[in-house]
């Protein structure tokens, strides 16, 4: 077991080196340093000085792979790969393109991001659970006919809608949360409530309706015809058989968004004017920041790797077939 | 059955609701069972049987209802009781176990807490109690070291011992009726023996009525008292088993027994019933079989037959004992005229050459561990199989599942890369050709599989299907000559080549199985690997099929290496046997040596496992103890030694060499050598 | 070249737009005569869910469709020359004109007569006063607006329904002859059957989703020329014109994102499944590595990188709509390119299961080339996850772009889209009294589309596949 997991982690550093060599690609080869200096800088104030000075306040002036000017080790650490790249992998995050730390702002904006994105996941997935483990105890009636029906509805509407309709019926119509904003302490809850409901009610269609999915298919296989040939009720059947062996298609998809929790929700952020890494990357985006785009794609890769990984290891707490394997 | 039944079901009717007109899978049945009998519900897949049991449980899927009739189980409807009483009376009164113990049990739960919960839900124990009362179940049904399985999980188990745990669940309450779907059709005719003498024995001593639905006349004769034949969704005779056996009345139950291989012997036809069964959405004016009977009365299409006595307590549903009920039972046509024939030719093709050798095959699938992923072992699924293959004649592969005899076929044939050894074929070693080569001498040698369902695309048109082996083996000139084969081969297979056109989701699984064995003769080999060619078919289809590749031997010429793991079939197709036991041969021979005068241990245990189909037939006495061990480990020294009854000391060290007992004969056993 | 008053323009999207109806087409004739081909799709005309999803689809269908035919009208001689107008239309546009063209100063409410906002007005005899000045077009017909305003939209309005209902009348007459002449039974029976829903092909349902889009397309129709339906926004422009026009933006992003994800899932997850081994290794280790960056910023990572392309090299990109189509193409590709993971690990995992039946078997015993297996066994058996997939993909794409525009990472914001029009209309919600018409349209049209796309998607599933479990989360 631990073999298996420890061969998983190295496959996980080789998958970061390749999402490092693409993003380098990606930002170094389809434009050049300089043109992205052209495009910071704006078509007014294109001079070839300006550009040179923009590239050197930023560390892009020297070349990308091989520094021929140096010698020795420097010829490899001296250029923009070891500078941009390699250094990722030590979390040297380096200056955004505007000249702050992003090291810092990440250590600093990650806190309010899992404020908002643990709750609503919690909740989330318990509401979206019984949602489905409710239709599936009705299923082929009425109720679940219409509980589908209200899943597709709602995963048919926009995220922005339903931030945007919270916004105005909790905080404009009724008055009940501030409409934006956020502070530390508890405090917090009043900013927090909204982002966190609206975040649940959203994905109430979709997970709702596919966890009834892998209910439904748990209940057609034949160890749930014995327990009940053994008389048991068919509540019992759900929760003692069905919800077990569900669990394992469930955490698939599950526990590997956990450690992304840290990263945020782009939109909720930005809406709610949460000072998260959500609204940290929308506000890079924004302008136009690439070395801040460049460390979260980083960032959010190595959570995903960290996640497929607790992935493998929820199996051996459900499973048993991993487990004795 | 003067006494009041245990159960006693009337008119009993289930439909499945689909897109189509509602199919009635049961269609009126009616029967009763005593307490403390063994009633057998026979049929061939399809007619209702399943459905019936399930019914009689309340626990058909959602696409099914019952419509109507009545099962009482001690004067008590069930079909009228409310789902909480009628939970009570599952698990309690009424048991079920069923066919696919791999998929029966809760993956994710202990055998004991799965166990426990039937304890718990039916009777007052509790606590340390309910565990007590597991054990005492699990060591009811021969669970080795039960105390210790308890805590264990069903895909640490093998089929055999899941099938034990599905009984103690059953057994947990003592339940008046204990109802079997096909318990063993999953399991190795091995395995089979001990979970059929386990349920006899537990029957016995637990008092308890026992409903068993099965495919298998010999299981029907080996374990049941009263006996119904199931048809298109009823009951066409009913009676007990001995007087049934003597003297099957209706013609569809004369036909399955003469479709039976090992009745038939082996120089006969297999009778075979044409056609197919009836969809069941049509409503019946007439006899179900009418249209498939070969003694139809001009009236048996238009009227439905009454119950007719045809003996002690022995009734069918035919017209033909409206008139003819107090002659003498009408005797089956004898399909012994060409058995001559076909003896006769047997003796012809002896002396002859090897058509194909295998020498010393091995193939071994690598086992990869650790950080690396180095080979760190294999699975020796074949391990140095030595075989003479003769043209004209058929060699039988025979042994239990995991064996290695299907890798063995896939093997000679490069569908799956061997390890080692040779496949002499003409001269050359098939094994070392290169891909050229390869496809060149690809004409000689072909395979039929067993799923006749998975062995044509779905996609892909009849004729188009036949024609892909002669495009890539360029065999054939031109497309007007191609059409022309497929034509021939289509008409040889008993099919109309005006099928060409159409799909394969429009033919029966006979039927497929005949395109198959047509798109393996497209390129005219010499010799066929036909891999359980009918494990997935019913008996009667079975005859057809296995009728079809006796004709088209005799006809062409044709070798065919015959692997299955039913012994009858082996000893009706195949004139040399080998049986395969861990990726071994572990005897080879004639098939009168190997299967008249078998002189390996495991060869004996084997034949000595399957059930005869005569309730006057003694009971198997020499047993399999234990499952098939792991190839990746194999046993050292002989590898049957565990599970040997006869095994010495040195046979858990030393691997036997080849004993040759006669000029055809070979055992691999310490004990063979005296002879 | 002065034969026509106009010049066709073929935009690149419009181009895969055509090649993919093209397609869908040959598709369909090829499917007509394969009855297992044909099977499914039968199976999803007999859904009466499915059956009116279609209807609505086929509606917005042909909207984009009409706004993907673009051309440059002729301008009016000028020194005896003949010049093209440099602005691209399309021929939505054209049956649009009057709501295109029809502009207000800024912001009006749906049906208004007046402006939104109080202006400095000047009177004829000079004084100025500040009032809501009446609006250019809208309601323009009216003398006296406060009075006549309810009574001429109720007329205007009863009127277009009205001619709705007997256009549908007609269409259901048409229908049940059709019926009729086709099953040999009389009108009357014919009737019986459409409406109490005993037809093979569930037409009650058409009819039904037929008779909702006519009782609210009749009334706008009748209205549009003469009020802004939904209200004008920021700069004055129609937004039932806008919300129209967002129409194509969402089908193209929908359709040809998964047109270009198609073939790097298709290749490469049947040949990981089908060879194993190291083609396997690779191919699973680049589709792990492409899914481990969240979507959103790769997305976000790669149009950055187009925009400094595009405005490093404008020249290549003459006019504003050609720029933006290329924006959109270029999105449409980053969408597929970083989308294909899901469906390649669904094909790998078919494949891997196909490979080993024996049909495939039989095939290498006839040393039938690997090629040749994967074209004619593996491909045809694998479609049906495809089609599922392409269907189930469109929704979300469509909900996709919504957030992307949002996030400034979608399409050009000269381009007409839902993403646009929320993100334009967003920060009108702070106003007193709130702006709401542009978000209200933006919402209304999206949920139709992609309420149709997602009712539709699953009797498409339930049809092709009703035991595939797809984890379909969308973004």
């Amino acid at each position: 077991m631990s073999g298996y997991i420890l061969r998983r982690l190295i496959y996980g550093v080789f998958v970061l080196i390749g999402v490092n060599v693409l993003t380098f690609a990606l930002f170094f080869f389809v434009n050049t340093p300089d043109d992205m200096a052209r495009a910071q800088l704006g078509a007014k104030r294109v001079t070839p000085e300006a550009v040179e000075k923009w590239k050197l306040e930023r560390g892009y002036h020297k070349p990308l792979f091989l520094n021929d000017k140096v010698s020795g080790f420097e010829r490899v650490t001296e250029t923009v790969f070891y500078d941009k790249s390699v250094k990722l992998f030590a979390f040297q995050f380096g200056e955004s393109d505007q000249g702050r730390n992003i090291g810092y702002d990440i250590s600093t904006r990650m806190w309010p991001s899992l404020a908002v994105q643990l709750p609503a996941f919690l909740i989330g997935l318990l509401v979206y659970i019984s949602f489905a483990l409710l239709m599936a105890f009705f299923r082929a009636t009425v109720l679940d006919f219409w509980g589908v029906v209200l899943c597709v509805l709602m995963m048919s509407i926009s995220t922005l809608f339903y931030i945007i309709g919270g916004q105005f019926i909790f905080g404009k119509l009724w008055n009940l949360v501030p409409i934006s904003g956020y502070n530390g302490g508890f405090d917090a809850i009043k900013f927090l409530a909204l982002p966190v409901l609206i975040g649940v009610i959203s994905g109430i269609g979709g997970n709702a309706r596919w966890y009834r999915t892998i209910f439904l298919e748990e209940i057609n296989k034949d160890y749930v015809r014995t327990a009940r040939a053994k008389g048991l009720s068919e509540a019992r059947v759900l929760f003692r058989h069905v919800l077990q062996n569900a669990m394992i298609p469930i955490l698939t998809g599950v526990v590997v968004v956990i450690p992304l929790l840290f990263m945020g929700a782009l939109i909720t952020e930005s809406f709610f004017g949460i000072p998260g890494l959500g609204s940290y990357t929308i506000d890079a985006i924004g302008q136009q920041d690439f070395a801040i785009v460049r460390v979260m794609v980083f960032l959010g890769s190595v959570l995903y790797v960290i996640g497929l990984i607790l992935t493998d290891l929820s199996y051996t707490l459900v499973d048993p077939r991993v487990r004795f394997s | 059955m003067s006494t009041k039944p245990l159960l006693r079901v009337r008119d009993l009717r289930t439909q499945i609701h689909g897109d189509g007109p509602p199919v009635r899978a049961v269609d009126g049945v009616s029967f009763d069972i005593a307490a403390g009998e063994t009633f057998a519900l026979v049929g061939e897949s399809g007619c209702g049987k399943s459905m019936t049991a399930l019914s009689l449980m309340r626990l058909l899927p959602d696409a099914a209802t019952i419509t109507g009739g009545v099962v009482e189980l001690d004067g008590q409807n069930l079909l009228v009781l409310p789902e909480s009483q009628m939970r009570d009376v599952r698990g309690r009164r009424v048991a079920m176990i069923f066919q696919e113990p791999g998929l029966s049990l809760n993956p994710v739960m202990t055998i004991g807490a799965q166990i426990a919960e039937s304890v718990s839900r039916h009777t007052a124990l509790s606590g340390a109690a309910v565990d007590a009362r597991v054990i005492e179940l699990l060591d009811a049904v021969r669970m080795p070291d039960a105390a210790r399985r308890v805590n264990e999980y069903p895909f640490q188990l093998s089929g055999g011992m899941k099938q034990r745990v599905m009984i103690a669940m059953a057994l947990a309450c003592d339940p008046a009726l204990l109802i079997a779907d096909e318990p063993t059709t999953a399991l190795d005719v091995t395995v089979q023996a001990q979970v059929l003498e386990l349920l006899r024995d537990l029957q016995r001593s637990h008092g308890m009525a026992m409903l068993l639905i099965t495919h298998d006349l010999g299981v029907v004769a080996q374990m049941a008292q009263q006996v119904a034949v199931m048809y298109a969704g009823e009951i066409i005779e009913t009676g007990p088993v001995q007087t049934f056996f003597k003297g099957p009345a209706h013609p569809y139950s004369r036909k399955l027994f003469d479709s039976l291989p090992e009745r038939a012997g082996r120089n006969r036809m297999l009778a075979a019933i044409p056609g197919a069964v009836p969809p069941l959405h049509r409503l019946f004016t007439g006899c179900r079989f009418a249209e498939r009977c070969d003694r139809v009365l001009p009236h048996c299409a238009g009227t439905l037959p009454a119950w007719h006595v045809v003996g002690d307590e022995h009734e069918a549903r035919c017209h033909l004992y409206a008139e003819v009920a107090a002659q003498t039972a009408p005797g089956a046509e004898s399909t012994a005229d060409q058995g001559a024939q076909i003896a006769a030719r047997r003796a012809q093709d002896e002396g002859s050459g090897a058509l194909l050798q295998v020498k010393d095959l091995q193939v071994y699938f690598p086992i990869r561990k650790g950080l690396l992923q180095r080979v760190s072992g294999h699975v020796r699924a074949v391990d140095g199989v030595t075989l003479d293959i003769f043209p004209g004649r058929t060699l039988g592969l025979v042994g239990e599942s995991g064996c290695g005899k299907t890798t063995v076929g896939k093997g000679l044939l490069r569908l799956v890369a061997p390890t080692g050894g040779q496949v002499l074929l003409g001269g050359a070693d098939f094994l070392a050709l290169d891909r050229k080569a390869l496809r060149a001498r690809r004409r000689d040698v072909q395979i039929i599989f067993q799923d006749p369902y998975a062995s044509l695309n779905p996609r892909v048109r009849i004729g188009d299907a036949l024609e892909e082996g002669l495009l890539a083996l360029g065999v054939g000139a031109g497309a007007a000559d191609r059409q022309q084969r497929i034509d021939a081969l289509l008409t040889e297979v008993g099919l109309s080549p005006d099928i060409k056109g159409r799909y394969p989701h429009e033919f029966s699984g006979g039927q497929r199985q005949r395109i198959a064995i047509a798109r393996a003769l497209s390129v005219e080999p010499q010799l066929i690997v036909c891999d359980e060619p009918t494990s997935a078919l019913d008996v009667s289809v079975q005859a057809q099929i296995l009728n079809l590749l006796k004709r088209l031997q005799r006809e062409k010429g044709l070798a065919y290496l015959f692997i299955s793991h039913n012994m009858s079939v082996i000893d009706y197709m195949a004139d040399e046997v080998a049986v395969m036991y861990l990726g071994r041969i572990v005897e080879q021979g004639s098939v009168d040596d190997v299967l008249r005068a078998p002189r390996h241990p495991y060869t004996q245990s084997l034949l000595a496992a399957v059930p005869a189909a005569d309730p006057q037939a003694a009971r198997p006495v020499l047993r399999l103890a234990g499952d098939l061990p792991s190839p990746v480990n194999p046993p050292s020294g002989c590898h049957f030694h565990p599970r040997c009854a006869v095994a010495v000391t040195h046979c858990a060290s030393v691997y036997p060499d080849a004993q040759r007992l006669s000029a055809t004969h070979v055992a691999r056993c310490h004990l063979c050598k005296q002879d | 070249m002065t034969l026509f008053p106009f010049r066709f323009e073929l935009l690149w999207t419009d181009a895969l737009v055509w090649l993919l109806v093209a397609a869908i087409a040959g598709y369909a004739a090829y499917a007509s005569a394969r009855p297992h081909l044909r099977a499914p799709w039968s199976r999803v005309s007999r859904s009466a869910s499915g059956i009116a999803a279609a209807v609505i689809l086929a509606t917005f269908v042909l909207a984009g469709l009409l706004d993907s035919v673009h051309y440059r009208p002729l301008l009016p001689p000028q020194d005896g020359k003949l010049a093209y107008a440099t602005e691209v239309r399309s021929l939505l546009d054209r049956v649009l004109e009057p709501l295109r063209v029809k502009r207000e100063k800024t912001y009006s409410a749906p049906l208004a007569t007046h402006l939104y906002a109080k202006e400095t007005l000047q009177l004829p005899d000079g004084r100025e006063v500040r009032e809501f000045p009446r609006l250019r077009h809208g309601g323009a017909h009216l003398k006296d607006p406060a009075a006549d305003r309810a009574g001429d939209i109720a007329l205007r309005g009863f009127r277009g329904l009205a001619v709705a209902l007997l256009l549908w009348f007609t269409a259901a007459v048409a229908l049940g002859a059709a019926v009729a002449q086709r099953s040999g039974i009389g009108i009357d029976a014919a009737w019986n059957d459409i409406w109490r829903g005993r037809t093979a092909v569930p037409w009650r349902a058409a009819l039904g989703a037929l008779a909702v889009l006519a009782v609210i397309a009749g009334p706008v129709v009748a209205l549009a020329p003469h009020y802004h339906v939904f209200g004008t926004d920021k700069v004055g422009q129609d937004v039932l014109y806008q919300a129209l026009k967002s129409i194509r933006t969402g089908m193209v992003i929908g359709t040809l994102a998964t047109l270009v994800m198609l073939p790097f899932a298709l290749v490469l997850g049947v040949m990981a499944g089908y060879f194993k081994g190291r083609v396997d290794d690779m191919i699973q280790y680049l589709y792990t590595t492409l899914s481990s960056i969240p979507g959103v910023l790769l997305i976000a990572a790669a149009v950055l990188m187009m925009q400094v392309y595009i405005e490093n090299h404008a020249a290549l990109f003459p006019t504003t709509e050609i720029r933006a189509d290329v924006r959109l193409i270029a999105l449409c590709v980053i969408l597929g390119v970083t989308s294909w993971t899901g469906l390649c690990r669904l094909l790998r995992g078919e494949t891997l299961k196909l490979r080993e039946l024996e049909y495939i078997q039989a095939a290498h015993a006839f040393g039938v080339s690997h090629w040749r297996v994967m074209m004619r066994h593996v491909m045809p058996n694998v479609m049906h996850i495809v089609m599922i997939a392409l269907v189930m993909d469109f929704s979300g794409l469509v909900l996709a772009e919504a957030v992307l525009s949002y996030v400034g990472v979608g399409v050009d914001p000269s381009m007409i889209s839902f993403g646009t029009m929320i993100n334009s209309a967003r920060l009108e919600m702070a106003r007193e009294p709130m702006v709401w018409w542009s978000l209200a349209a933006a919402f209304v049209f999206m949920l139709a589309l992609v309420l149709a796309a997602n009712i539709f998607a699953d009797a498409v599933r339930d049809a092709f596949d009703p035991r595939l479990v797809r984890a379909g989360a969308a973004a």
